[in-house]
């Protein structure tokens, strides 16, 4: 393959393609089809990955076409829309696995919308336009929308009607806002957007119009209720794609937009950012410790979760960034694979609730062992993935202002609560249920299911520098376009502090205070 | 009359005189109504070919006048008048069907749709007050016996009735407006009256610009004088209502733009913000008023007061910017409400009659699964979710606003057409998430696939490929009006 295939259109193609394809042919045909297309996806990600130039250029593999007018055709990306695009083709060939079975009529249907669903996942972290960026983000709506409503649960109506309209009301303000950029910088191409100065006053309007549309995606305390009903209605491979890829949607558009294109407006909202991510922290880990329904309960600990990543984002310095992109990645993995371990009993039992199982390790062993480490990943233990993310995330927290660290901490003892609290009454203590206690163990699909997920969380968990290294220029440059709208918060390290000075041997100090620069505060 | 008169009107006389012949053709073979409305179809395109001359040809750059200054083939005009006579045609092409299957269907039929086109001809190229009012006299005449084209049908007496006599009101109501700003201005001539009314604006001649945008937005039925539409879409055979949704509306409003554009320019304050309020009423009430009803027809009539007032928004802009966008918006709008109509005419039970509540499409994707994804295209279309292409025009009119610094008009207008979002979500849950309710009989017209598909085609994320030719000829149509800077 040469160095100017296409290879970012051909990834949107082929699943395109597949997707068409899939209306047309019979349901058996359909699962083939869309496992095979998710595997070539899967492929051409990896040789993507292979070829990406760590260090190289900032934008790599573009694409440019003049093919619908104002809307520039343009794709490419950098080091954390790899990672993400990695992510979202890693999940698909398991998502149209878990679907195998459990996914009985209108088979072609569902193949379909999930294929659309991954165009548009990757055409969201690969868009260079500022509008085909927009349009590849509000598609989504669609296959989600139907995915929801024809194979979600009971309430599935409710459910669907919620996440529409309140992702749609989000948008259209981020929408009124683009276009504004567009007609101020006259360009619509995201690098050059990332270069234009915004007046600080119009900062603050734009920003608050973007974060309108990615705090609900995110989703942020307090507009994030639209999530535990989507999670639990959805379909289980639903799940694993709305909280494996949808939610890192809003990380994404902090981390493309928000933040370097408003760098100021973005220091001035840091206050907003970390109150709505404490609150958040603390109060949806106390409501996952109450739930009865296990998918409820792990769309409340996604909620934690992507809390850590904004205050991870909002850090402005290298390992909060870093830490939060982690969190991201490995929240992708683990609460995917948390859907999955769900799914695998409820395709059993037909019931989430978690009074209904229970002792489960004695006649799930193997399946007990993966939904061991995938709990251990999301409370964070160290040789998981969720470990590095949120070591690095809180340290950078902790750089900023130790009080949000104190309370984001709090959050991952809380989330080991209801995390352990879960799988105790799930795989532990007594066989109450004999339909529970009957049920078998993984099959071959499902072990091939929740294995990969399995080897990835222990990669990024014990060498996370493979998955680092692509990102670390990008968050330099993004710390660096914010580092001047940078405040110092009470965890800045100051040299010479005279609040400190009764506490330093030698006494009284005599040389004038200094406030150390940035680099100061990494030593 | 010289020869420049009989030049720039061609598209005009075609359609007369075809619709003359064809009606004496009428009188000697009264059964012939299906032949003559395939028949009519090449009058529309011998008049768009000359219209499409008129609009490419760098030869007619500044458009030509005819009749003293009465009418004048332009850019704009020709745009306008290419949408609406696709409109008729297509009219044309899927009504026999229905019309005959209701044993109304006359040859006379598509002879008032050829003299309607002839009128909304004439609205599109009028620069005159006169030519203005003609024009629109003989689209309404004509429109007026096709609402109650089903004669034996009680609804669509009424609707006949309804739209008469609110139509002749409203027709007074402009009449009226057009006699004060005459008086004020002493010209019935749009230039005229334009550089008339560039000091300061007597207290008469608002009247005359107020009563006028009242009667006009009759017309277009924006809100708050939009209450015949939905029991005239009702009551009128569903072709019929598919054409008063697409040609008129787009003559109409083509109007407006045309009277605000070339006789208001100096006077933009006086009516921008009545254009603004009716604009984001038509969005609010055309939402709100759909939520309600089971009749699809119904609901459909509310969603084109809602997209009445997102053209709007292109011309509270008052900038050629959004004249393009307008027209762009109109473009887009016109293959969507017509493929919803189509797509309504489909739902028919195995008796053939057409069923138009809300229930009887209830999961009409499991056994109609093509019909209910182009009518679920033509839904996320209406309700402007990217990637359909409704979501292009509503770009458009919104890049128009915010270019005209009209934030807050653009902040409050997208924010309602979430509102708008929810009924057009109802109809696609009803189709897909609902239980198959089994009225839906299985279609066996071939046209109406055919059409339908085509323009489902166009709004679906196909239709971004037609952009920039879109673009090209709404900017070239938009240069037209607002001369003046505006």
């Amino acid at each position: 393959m040469s160095a100017d295939f296409p290879i970012l259109s051909m990834m949107l193609a082929v699943p395109l393609a597949a997707a068409m394809l899939c209306l047309v042919v019979s349901a058996h045909s359909a699962r083939f089809l869309a496992l095979g297309a998710t595997l070539i996806n899967l492929l051409l990600g990896i040789w993507l990955w292979t070829q990406y130039e760590i260090g190289g250029a900032q934008w790599q593999f573009t694409e440019s076409a003049d093919l619908f007018g104002p809307i520039g055709w343009k794709l490419g990306i950098d080091g954390i829309s790899l990672m993400l695009i990695m992510l979202s083709v890693f999940l698909m060939p398991i998502c149209i696995g878990a679907s195998w079975r459990a996914i009985k009529d209108r088979v072609s249907e569902y193949m379909a919308a999930f294929l659309l669903m991954e165009v548009l996942m990757i055409g969201v972290f690969a868009a260079q336009d500022l509008m085909l960026f927009y349009i590849f983000f509000e598609a989504g709506l669609i296959p989600m929308y139907l995915i929801i409503g024809i194979w979600g649960g009971t309430n599935r109506i409710y459910a669907s009607y919620k996440f529409f309209l309140y992702t749609l009301l989000g948008s259209v303000l981020m929408l009124i806002a683009m276009i504004w950029m567009i007609q101020e910088a006259g360009t619509a191409d995201i690098p050059t957007l990332l270069q234009y100065d915004f007046s600080k006053e119009a900062q603050t309007w734009l920003w608050l119009a973007f974060f309108a549309s990615f705090a609900v995606k995110m989703p942020m305390w307090p507009v994030h209720t639209w999530l535990p009903d989507a999670h639990v209605q959805a379909p289980t491979a639903g799940s694993v794609i709305l909280a494996g890829v949808l939610l890192k949607m809003g990380g994404y558009g902090f981390l493309r937009f928000s933040m370097p294109m408003f760098p100021d407006a973005s220091a001035q909202f840091i206050w907003l950012i970390f109150g709505l991510s404490m609150v958040a922290v603390i109060y949806t880990s106390l409501v996952a410790l109450v739930q009865q329904d296990m998918k409820k309960l792990i769309a409340y600990s996604s909620v934690a979760h992507m809390a850590i990543v904004t205050v991870g984002l909002f850090t402005f310095n290298q390992q909060g960034l870093e830490g939060a992109i982690i969190v991201m990645l490995s929240h992708g993995l683990v609460s995917g694979a948390l859907f999955l371990c769900v799914g695998v009993i409820y395709d059993r039992l037909h019931t989430r609730e978690i009074d209904r199982y229970g002792g489960l390790s004695i006649n799930m062993p193997i399946y007990a062992t993966f939904f061991l480490l995938f709990t251990m990943a999301s409370i964070g233990l160290p040789g998981t993935s969720g470990f590095v993310g949120e070591f690095l995330a809180l340290t950078g927290v902790y750089k900023v202002s130790t009080w949000a660290a104190l309370i984001c901490t709090t959050g991952i003892i809380l989330g080991a609560g209801y995390m352990l609290y879960l799988y105790r009454r799930v795989a532990f203590g007594e066989q109450k249920n004999i339909d529970a206690a009957a049920m078998e163990d993984l099959d071959i699909r499902e072990f091939w299911l929740l294995a990969p997920i399995a080897a990835a969380v222990m990669w990024m968990g014990i060498y996370p520098e493979s998955f680092i290294a692509p990102i670390r220029d990008d968050v330099s440059k993004i710390v660096q376009r914010v580092e001047s709208a940078t405040p110092v918060l009470d965890g800045k390290f100051i040299a010479n502090d005279p609040s400190t000075a009764q506490y330093r041997v030698g006494g009284k100090d005599d040389s004038p205070t200094i406030e150390s620069d940035a680099s100061g505060s990494t030593q | 009359m010289t020869e420049n008169d009989l030049f720039y009107t061609r598209p005009e006389l075609i359609l007369s005189f075809s619709g003359l012949l064809l009606l004496l053709l009428a009188a000697w073979r009264p059964n012939w109504g299906r032949q003559i409305c395939y028949i009519s179809i090449a009058p529309l395109i011998a008049a768009s070919y000359y219209a499409w001359v008129i609009m490419t040809n760098d030869a007619f750059e500044f458009g030509g006048g005819a009749f003293f200054g009465q009418y004048r083939a332009d850019g704009f005009s020709s745009f306008s008048k290419l949408l609406i006579y696709l409109a008729s045609a297509i009219t044309l092409l899927i009504a026999p069907r229905f019309l005959e299957k209701k044993g109304v269907m006359k040859a006379e039929f598509p002879v008032l749709i050829l003299f309607a086109a002839v009128g909304m001809g004439i609205m599109v190229s009028a620069v005159d007050l006169l030519s203005l009012y003609i024009g629109l006299e003989l689209n309404s005449l004509a429109a007026y016996v096709l609402a109650s084209f089903a004669r034996n049908d009680v609804k669509s007496s009424e609707a006949g009735l309804k739209y008469f006599i609110l139509g002749a009101l409203a027709s007074g109501i402009l009449l009226f407006g057009i006699s004060l700003v005459y008086g004020f201005t002493g010209s019935t001539s749009f230039l005229t009256i334009n550089s008339a009314l560039s000091g300061e604006l007597s207290m008469g001649a608002t009247f005359g610009i107020v009563f006028m945008l009242a009667g006009m937005a009759f017309k277009i039925s924006a809100a708050p004088f939009h209450m015949w539409t939905p029991d005239v879409y009702e009551g009128a055979p569903t072709p019929i209502t598919a054409f008063f949704a697409s040609a008129p509306k787009v003559a109409a409003t083509a109007l407006l733009v045309r009277i605000v554009g070339e006789a208001f320019t100096n006077q933009i304050d006086a009516w921008q913000q009545i254009i603004i309020i009716v604009a984001l009423m038509s969005i609010v009430v055309g939402a709100l008023g759909a939520i309600g009803q089971k009749s699809l027809k119904r609901l459909l009539a509310y969603s084109s007061i809602n997209n009445i007032g997102f053209i709007l928004i292109g011309l509270a802009a008052a900038s050629q910017i959004g004249v393009a966008a307008l027209l762009v918006y109109l473009a887009i709008y016109v293959a969507m409400t017509l493929g919803g109509f189509i797509c309504l005419m489909q739902f028919e039970d195995k008796d053939g009659n057409m069923r138009d509540n809300i229930d009887d499409i209830a999961g009409l994707s499991k056994h109609r699964p093509v019909l209910a994804a182009v009518f679920m295209i033509f839904m996320f279309s209406l309700a402007g979710i990217p990637p359909m292409f409704g979501f292009w025009g509503k770009l458009q009119v919104f890049q128009a606003a915010v270019a005209a610094d009209l934030l807050p008009l653009a902040v409050i207008g997208i924010a309602a057409s979430v509102i708008g979002a929810f009924y057009y979500l109802k109809v696609i849950k009803v189709m897909y998430f609902d239980e198959r309710a089994d009225v839906v009989a299985d279609s066996n017209s071939n046209t109406l696939v055919w059409v339908g598909g085509i323009l489902a085609l166009f709004v679906s994320p196909l239709g971004y490929l037609t952009i920039s030719i879109l673009g090209k000829w709404s900017e070239v149509a938009g240069a037209f009006l607002f001369v003046n800077g505006g």
